[in-house]
């Protein structure tokens, strides 16, 4: 198969693809590298390849980190391969694009997964490839999105999952995790304590595959199928420009890594597209460090309704300012308020009801279309991650209800005048 | 001033194999310095011109010395100092 070995993005050094995640020399990131020189020789091949896979990420199995057998096109079984993740919809919104004085904005809308986020995605990759490592556990460290992904997962394949998340999460997303039996285990303190305390139960847990800490180098391989998905959708196009939200500045360098590898492969025309990175005020260390030309995060401590992306002590933050910087894009920040009109604006124009950290992405977009940063003939895709329904705190009281008698005089007087 | 350092999986074959090391040291800084000359292959593990390298986290009693004064962050006696990768990704 086409992954060879897992290399340090610091220092380079090299490593065998097993369930290490952190150099020993340097303490940096590892990741997985690819040999493709296999797959070059005919694109149209490739492509009609792709198209006549499955309708999830393993139609773009030749890009992802597994050894073994790669998951067919008829393969439905859930206690094999788990739940389909991805092909998700990929819309033109014209009317948001409108408001914005905009052209062409499509709207790339993930939280049509099958638990409501693209964490299914690197769950999905996670997953396959802790199996094929031999680990009989899953768990990890979570704001939420990830604590659903991982639960569902485990129920799908028959592994037990061990789920641990800050005890201040909304309570949709502590009951859509519950649900799946899973074992869950609220952590008094941040993500960030959170976090810490799941890579120190990680070094003691070796049956454990936690996807986000000792998987973490092929979980993050999962999110190259967003970039590989909305090139697909355009045509095998690369659009102009990606807005997409930073928890971890993860998802953000691995979607531009994606429109990278297809660009080089010659399966995506075009160029690379300008990566806009959106954080909430309330933990914006990437994009504070963006705006101070700083190539390093200093932690903060998160205060934001967008909890999905609460995390204050960012690991991919350094190379998430990278991707924008090289892309001639940006990372801003917006505040609480303008959260909440991007989840209005979005649903109001296109019929997405998303979380919190999609409002944090469509304010974002809406920010950078007033300052004038997007040229309006741009093709732009805004990146959202998940479900509204996962954060209904931030859209109470947020409109009008009328309520009357079952009268039709009632209604007149109530609203038949004013239509 | 006597205060332990957890350390990481990851840099355990570096002490023996031992999960903690008692060391001296009023200051996170001092106290690595203390580690570093027990152990000395952990200095070029951690640090780059004599700063910590980007990917290494290190907290006190379980703050995150980059909230507090960096290596120059007191530590009380019978105080813990603990590093880890700077690894998260999750949400």
């Amino acid at each position: 198969m086409a992954i060879t070995h897992l290399k340090c993005r610091e220092c380079g050094s090299e490593y065998d693809l097993g369930a290490q995640y952190v150099c020993n020399q340097c303490f940096g990131p590892l990741e997985v590298a690819y040999d493709h020189t296999a797959l070059t020789t005919d694109v149209a091949s490739l492509r009609r390849r792709i198209q006549s896979g499955p309708q999830n990420i393993w139609r773009y199995a030749d890009f992802l980190p597994l050894a073994g057998r790669q998951p067919a096109a008829s393969v439905r079984v859930l206690s094999q391969f788990g739940l389909p993740a991805g092909c998700t919809p990929l819309l033109r919104a014209d009317r948001l694009a409108q408001r914005l004085g905009l052209k062409e904005v499509w709207v790339k809308n993930d939280a049509a997964n099958p638990t409501h986020s693209f964490k299914d995605r690197v769950v999905s990759v996670a997953a396959m490839r802790a199996r094929e490592l031999g680990f009989d556990t899953l768990a990890c460290a979570s704001t939420g999105n990830l604590a659903n992904a991982v639960a569902a997962a485990g129920a799908a394949l028959g592994m037990p999952t061990y789920v641990f998340i800050p005890s201040d999460l909304e309570e949709q997303k502590v009951l859509a995790t519950g649900v799946y039996g899973t074992t869950l285990v609220k952590i008094k303190g941040n993500y960030d304590d959170v976090n810490r305390l799941c890579t120190e139960i990680s070094g003691e847990r070796e049956n454990w595959a936690f996807v986000n800490v000792n998987m973490r180098p092929y979980y993050a391989e999962g999110s190259k199928t967003l970039s590989y998905e909305i090139s697909e959708q355009l045509g095998f196009e690369t659009p102009d420009r990606i807005v997409a939200p930073i928890a971890s500045g993860s998802l953000f360098t691995k979607i531009a890594k994606g429109f990278d590898e297809w660009l080089a492969l010659g399966i995506a025309e075009g160029s690379a597209p300008t990566m806009n990175g959106a954080q909430a005020l309330g933990c914006s260390p990437v994009a504070t460090a963006f705006a101070d030309g700083a190539d390093i995060c200093r932690p903060v401590r998160p205060d934001t309704i967008a909890k999905s992306l609460a995390i204050g002590n960012p690991a991919d933050g350094p190379y998430a300012l990278e991707t924008a910087r090289k892309s001639g894009g940006s990372i801003d920040s917006v505040n609480d308020d303008e959260i909440k009109a991007g989840i209005r604006l979005l649903a109001e124009t296109t019929g997405v009801f998303t979380e919190t950290a999609g409002g944090v992405t469509t304010a974002t977009l809406a920010k950078l279309a007033a300052r004038g940063d997007i040229d309006p003939e741009e093709r732009v895709v805004l990146v959202i991650t998940g479900d509204g329904l996962k954060t209904l705190d931030a859209v109470r009281g947020t409109f009008d209800e009328i309520e009357i008698e079952p009268s039709y005089d009632q209604f007149e007087a109530s609203i038949g005048v004013t239509s | 001033m006597a205060v332990t350092v957890k350390i990481p999986t990851q840099l355990r074959a570096s002490v023996g194999g031992a999960s903690e090391v008692a060391v001296a040291g009023s200051t996170v800084g001092d106290a690595l310095d203390a580690l570093y000359s027990a152990h000395p292959e952990l200095r070029d593990r951690l640090t780059e011109d004599g700063k910590l390298r980007r990917f290494v986290n290190v907290y006190v009693d379980g703050e995150d010395v980059r909230f507090g004064e960096g290596l120059s962050t007191p530590v009380k006696d019978g105080g813990e100092i603990q590093v880890l990768p700077a690894v998260a990704g999750g949400r």
